[in-house]
């Protein structure tokens, strides 16, 4: 009997070795171990070998030779499920450049960018964004900005008047378009107190035809800061951290004296770039005192700084645009490439 | 403000015109003075390479009408041939030669370069090519004695020097002058300064011209008469300054008028004595009347303008802007009345502005010149005019007549040393903060821990303690302030309202849409164009017409750049713009907003819906789609506005075909338009968490029969109101039309998803929300067509 089970073993090993597929495998494995099966016929035989010993040594070899079967057919199954599910991603195969897809992704203004990132900059140095009409009252455009009636300093800044008839003269409603964002200082300081840390970035209008350099409608943001105890060196110590933390660890700053009717002391702020050559970036001052007044903040009790510079310049500088009015073309040739 | 290094140093020691690093370290000083340097440009000396060559012989050749051959001699014997295109030289004239390989200012390089086959080697030149004046109108001639081959600057005299060119600010008129920015360089280098202190031996007998100040418009007039005057060249030094710094010499009585006015910043006129003898009258002008100016140009004026007239009341000047041509210095005048007056700021800008008219006495009377400059003026004209005029005599007898708008001389303020220390950061005593300021002629007494400081005439800008402190900034040194960053209360953040923005146009660039910016400032018709109504502002000086309103809707700006991308075959291009408009209020500041828009080329309604619909569930704000009322200039069928409550807070569909048309637009265009106030303005509390489900879901599909002029959401809503909190997915997944369905009506197939957060779903649930929802939907005609629970 012995034999018998060598023989049926080898017959089951074959069986699966041959089986080509998992369904043939599957059809193997019924038949042998099944109970019609050859070694299913043995065991149920073995009850009747009667030596205890005999059937005892029978019995431990046809387990051996049950386990042998159940590995093998084990170990070809796991070969062949893995060689079916080669042959299916074979047969899966696709060219994946045989799908170019339009790019879906929609593009920022390139100011909105240098906006949010200047946003970003003066949020990490502890400031909040203050935001302001685009039509003003020449009140809080010059008025209030120590520039009053007749002041020279109003010429330079070629303003756009506003009215409801077009036969009305310049000036006659006291409307405008904002020349620059410090309208929204004073707005600021009479509609909260101080302490005040505050950065306002905004669309603002000068009559100036276009070129190359210069846009009729462009961006400006502004600092304000109105606290106890601010000088002047908090002024330049603001200036260089945000030096370092807009343009880079490489980037320096400096003050040198200027003119504005709206700061006092006033001064420029130029970058000094990595290579030792500076940029002219915009104006500051301590608030001049009659700012303060107008904004109902007392300038004996408090003191304070303002900063100011173009956002359009930034986006300019960050990606060589030469032309300016290409940005406020709406042209996507230009768009897609930021 | 252009000024000569050479001029400075009459002030000062203040640096050597050879030494290039201390020209660098003064152009770097006068920087930290606020006397900003746009350019800084050697002057003098000769272009390396052009040398003094004697004119051999000069020849036509026939067949080039307009160049001359001619051969130089250049001092080493060898003749060398150049053409010339200028006529003014002949045999014997010394000239200057550019030699081959010579750079001109101009930054062409002299090569040897022929016509008609005759090569020249190299190039006589004009004064304006060597940069000495403007004159090109021909060779210049040098002396006929000079030596030959040397650099043409020797020959001349031609000292180097170097012009500083200067951006001022406005508060800085005392730097009109160059004896103003000695001061101020002096005081900052604390070296000594050598103020002009002008003298003459003795004056003449009295001669007297009346004068009478008949406006405020002239605040001091001051008439001095000299006699001795020989009209005639000035000095070549003077002569070569004037035009280092960009004047042109014209006579000794003209260029020393000018010398004192950039010496010492006093503008001033000196008139042909013999016209104005009769007496000066100073008073405004008559509406319409005429005067004509040293420039030949015929002004007429208006009563806003200060007119210097003679005694017979003839206008004879511009007051503080231009003299008049009939009484101009001529060959033949002998004796001049030289007129030294003080104009106010604001009456100069106004007449040099009407008259588009800036002279350099213009510019510096609208900045503010020093009222208290008359006597040194004088002075110092007489003592410069005296080198040419050896018999000149200034005679006793100035008048000087002033009038209510003479400005107070003897300003002062307090400076306290504390306020100093609050405004700068430094901790400077009374005595640090005098003697910052003595120098620049603050001249300060110290009380205590404060100053009284007495301010200089020459700077009228100054009247206050903030612009005392400004000078003592600037005298100390900006960069010496120190620089630390304040040790602020408040925490930098931006507001829910600009959060919500930024997420806004996450969703939008994330669903593919670009930013756009057109110009708020728009064509009057634009609106009508698109469609939109209303009524708008208008810029009241505009510089073009297509730019003269203000926009009420941002449609147009979109449908435009549509347009301008269809011309460039960029088609289905998606954009969007997040601006102000600015609808009138009636009267007074305009109801200014933000909105938003979204346009949509190539593209249909329900796109502009789904953009919408983004927008509702990222920034959680809701809105019923109301086409009983469609906006103006949209697709009449196809848009509806969005209403929140009673507000409308938007619109959204398509551009009306008609307004496309208008565009020159081919494609459809979907759009959609928010108020940002409404939508961003609101602050949501964050979502509050649902356990999700553990028990299992089932879905229902119903299939209703609704007339086509009842909106599919209000099947929607009534479908959500019958399933109530059972519903967790609802999707219209099939409309159709067709056999099976009457015409006028359609076939709206949902699918409900049903799961109840705490128990499995029963047979009866399911029943119980089919039943609900068809009587609901039975409500408004809707049948139910079929319903199948899966």
């Amino acid at each position: 009997m012995i034999d018998d089970i060598t023989q049926a073993t080898e017959e089951a090993l074959k069986a699966i070795q041959t089986a080509s597929d998992l369904a043939e495998l599957d059809r193997a494995a019924a038949e042998m171990l099944g109970k019609r099966g050859a070694l299913g016929v043995l065991k149920s035989s073995l009850s009747k070998v009667a030596d205890i010993d005999e059937r005892k040594n029978l019995g431990r070899a046809l387990n051996d030779a049950m386990s042998a079967v159940n590995e093998a057919l084990a170990t070809h199954r796991a070969n062949l499920v893995t060689e079916e599910r080669l042959r299916r991603v074979e047969a899966e195969r696709l060219d994946l450049t045989e799908f170019p897809s339009a790019p879906s992704r929609g593009h920022l203004h390139l100011v909105t960018q240098a906006w949010q990132h200047l946003e970003d900059v003066f949020v990490g140095l502890g400031f909040t964004v203050a935001e302001g009409p685009e039509v003003e009252t020449d009140w809080y455009n010059f008025e209030a900005l120590n520039m009053g009636e007749g002041h020279p300093a109003r010429g330079e800044f070629d303003t756009l008047f506003v009215g409801h008839d077009a036969a009305e003269k310049p000036g006659d409603s006291g409307l405008l378009l904002r020349t620059h964002t410090s309208p929204v200082q004073i707005r600021t300081m009479l509609e909260s107190e101080p302490p005040i840390y505050i950065v306002a970035p905004g669309r603002v209008f000068r009559r100036d035809t276009p070129d190359a350099t210069h846009m009729p409608v462009f961006h400006q943001i502004e600092g304000l800061v109105v606290d106890r105890g601010i000088t002047m060196a908090h002024l330049a110590g603001t200036i260089e951290a945000f030096t370092h933390a807009f343009f880079g660890p490489g980037f320096t700053s400096r003050l040198r004296p200027s003119y504005f009717p709206f700061t006092e002391p006033s001064a420029e702020f130029d970058i000094r770039r990595p290579d030792g050559s500076w940029l002219e970036l915009g104006g500051c001052g301590m608030v001049h005192p009659e700012v303060l007044r107008a904004g109902g903040v007392d300038p004996e009790e408090w003191s304070g700084f303002a900063f100011g510079f173009g956002i359009d310049r930034m986006a300019v500088m960050r990606h060589s645009v030469s032309d300016i009015r290409d940005m406020y073309s709406n042209d996507i040739r230009f768009i897609e490439q930021f | 403000m252009r000024v000569l290094l050479s001029w400075l140093n009459e002030f000062g020691p203040f640096a050597n015109p050879h030494d290039a690093a201390a020209i660098d370290a003064l152009a770097a000083d006068l920087t930290a003075l606020g006397l900003a340097v746009e350019d800084v440009v050697a002057v003098g000396g000769s272009v390396a390479g052009v040398v003094s060559a004697r004119v051999i012989r000069v020849e036509q050749h026939p067949d080039a009408a307009k160049v001359r051959r001619v051969w130089v001699d250049a001092g080493d014997g060898a003749e060398r041939h150049v053409w010339c295109g200028a006529s003014n030289m002949g045999a014997g004239d010394v000239v200057p030669l550019a030699t081959l390989g010579t750079t001109m200012p101009n930054g062409m390089t002299i090569e040897r370069r022929g016509i008609l086959g005759i090569d020249s080697e190299g190039m006589l030149c004009s004064a304006a090519e060597l940069g000495i004046n403007d004159d090109h109108s021909g060779i210049l001639l040098l002396p006929a004695d000079s030596a030959l081959g040397v650099p043409y600057g020797e020959v001349l005299g031609l000292d180097h020097d170097v012009v500083f060119d200067l951006d001022l600010t406005r508060n800085r008129p005392d730097c009109w002058s160059v004896e103003g920015i000695a001061r101020d360089l002096a005081a900052w280098r604390k070296v000594p300064f050598a103020a002009r202190a002008p003298m003459i031996a003795e004056r003449g007998v009295a001669r007297t011209i009346p004068v009478e100040v008949l406006t405020d418009g002239c605040g001091r007039f001051t008439a001095t008469v000299m006699s001795g005057v020989v009209v005639g060249a000035s000095p070549e030094w003077m002569i070569r300054r004037l035009e280092a710094v960009g004047m042109r010499s014209i006579n000794n009585v003209v260029d020393v008028s000018n010398y004192v006015m950039l010496d010492i910043g006093q503008p001033n006129h000196a008139y042909d004595f013999d016209k104005v003898a009769n007496g000066f009258r100073i008073r405004n002008a008559r509406e319409g009347e005429v005067l004509v100016t040293l420039d030949e140009a015929e002004r007429t004026c208006s009563p806003d303008d200060v007119l210097i007239c003679d005694g017979a009341d003839v206008p004879v000047g511009l007051g503080g802007v231009m003299g008049g041509l009939d009484s101009e210095i001529a060959a033949s005048t002998t004796t001049v009345a030289l007129e030294v007056a003080w104009f106010p700021a604001i009456g100069v800008m106004r007449t040099a502005t009407r008259h588009g008219l800036r002279s350099e006495a213009s510019a510096r009377y609208e900045r503010g010149v020093d009222p208290t400059l008359a006597e040194r003026a004088v002075l110092r004209f007489a003592e410069l005019l005296s080198i040419t005029c050896p018999d000149l005599v200034v005679h006793e007898g100035t008048t000087d007549e002033r009038s209510a708008g003479m400005p107070p001389v003897d300003r002062s303020t307090s400076l306290r040393a504390s306020e100093v220390t609050r405004i700068l950061g430094i901790e400077l005593s009374a005595t640090e903060i005098r003697q910052l300021l003595d120098p620049i002629g603050f001249s300060a007494a110290e009380n205590g821990d404060s100053l009284s400081v007495t301010l200089p005439n020459w700077r009228p800008d100054s009247t206050t303690e903030i612009d005392v402190i400004e000078e003592v900034a600037r005298h100390y040194g900006y960069d010496r302030l120190g620089r630390s960053v304040p040790k602020s209360t408040v925490h930098g953040h931006l507001t829910p309202l600009q959060l919500r923005r930024r997420l806004l146009r996450n969703v939008l660039v994330g669903l593919g849409l670009s930013e756009a910016m057109p110009n708020p400032i728009v064509a009057p018709d634009v609106m009508q164009r698109a469609g939109v109504e209303g009524a708008q502002l208008r810029i009241l000086n505009p510089l073009v017409a297509e730019e003269s309103a203000l926009r009420i809707s941002l449609r147009p700006g979109l449908l435009s750049a549509i347009s301008n991308n269809e011309h460039h075959r960029r088609f289905g291009v998606s954009l969007f713009e997040i601006g102000h408009v600015y609808p009138p209020s009636g009267d007074g500041l305009p109801n200014e907003f933000e909105a938003l828009c979204v346009v949509l080329a190539g593209r249909e309604a329900p796109d502009a819906l789904a953009i919408w619909r983004e927008i509702a569930e990222a920034l959680d704000v809701g809105a019923m789609v109301d086409q009983s009322s469609v906006p103006s200039g949209l697709h009449l069928t196809r848009s509806g506005v969005l209403r929140a409550g009673r507000d409308v807070i938007g619109a959204v569909g398509e551009i009306a075909p008609e307004v496309l048309d208008e565009f020159d637009v081919t494609e459809r265009v979907a759009v959609l338009e928010l108020r940002l106030d409404s939508v961003l303005g609101v602050v949501k509390a964050p979502p509050t968490y649902r356990p999700v489900s553990k028990y299992p879901s089932s879905d229902l599909d119903l299939a209703f029969v609704v007339a086509d002029d009842v909106a599919a959401d209000r099947v929607e809503r009534a479908i959500r109101q019958g399933a109530a909190t059972l519903l967790v997915g609802l999707e219209l997944f099939d409309v159709y039309r067709g056999s099976g369905v009457s015409d006028g009506q359609r076939s709206l197939a949902w699918r409900l998803r049903l799961q109840a957060p705490d128990r499995n779903l029963t047979d009866a649930d399911v029943a119980e929300v089919r039943m609900r929802v068809e009587d609901a939907v039975a409500k408004f005609g809707g049948e139910l067509r079929s319903s199948t629970a899966r």
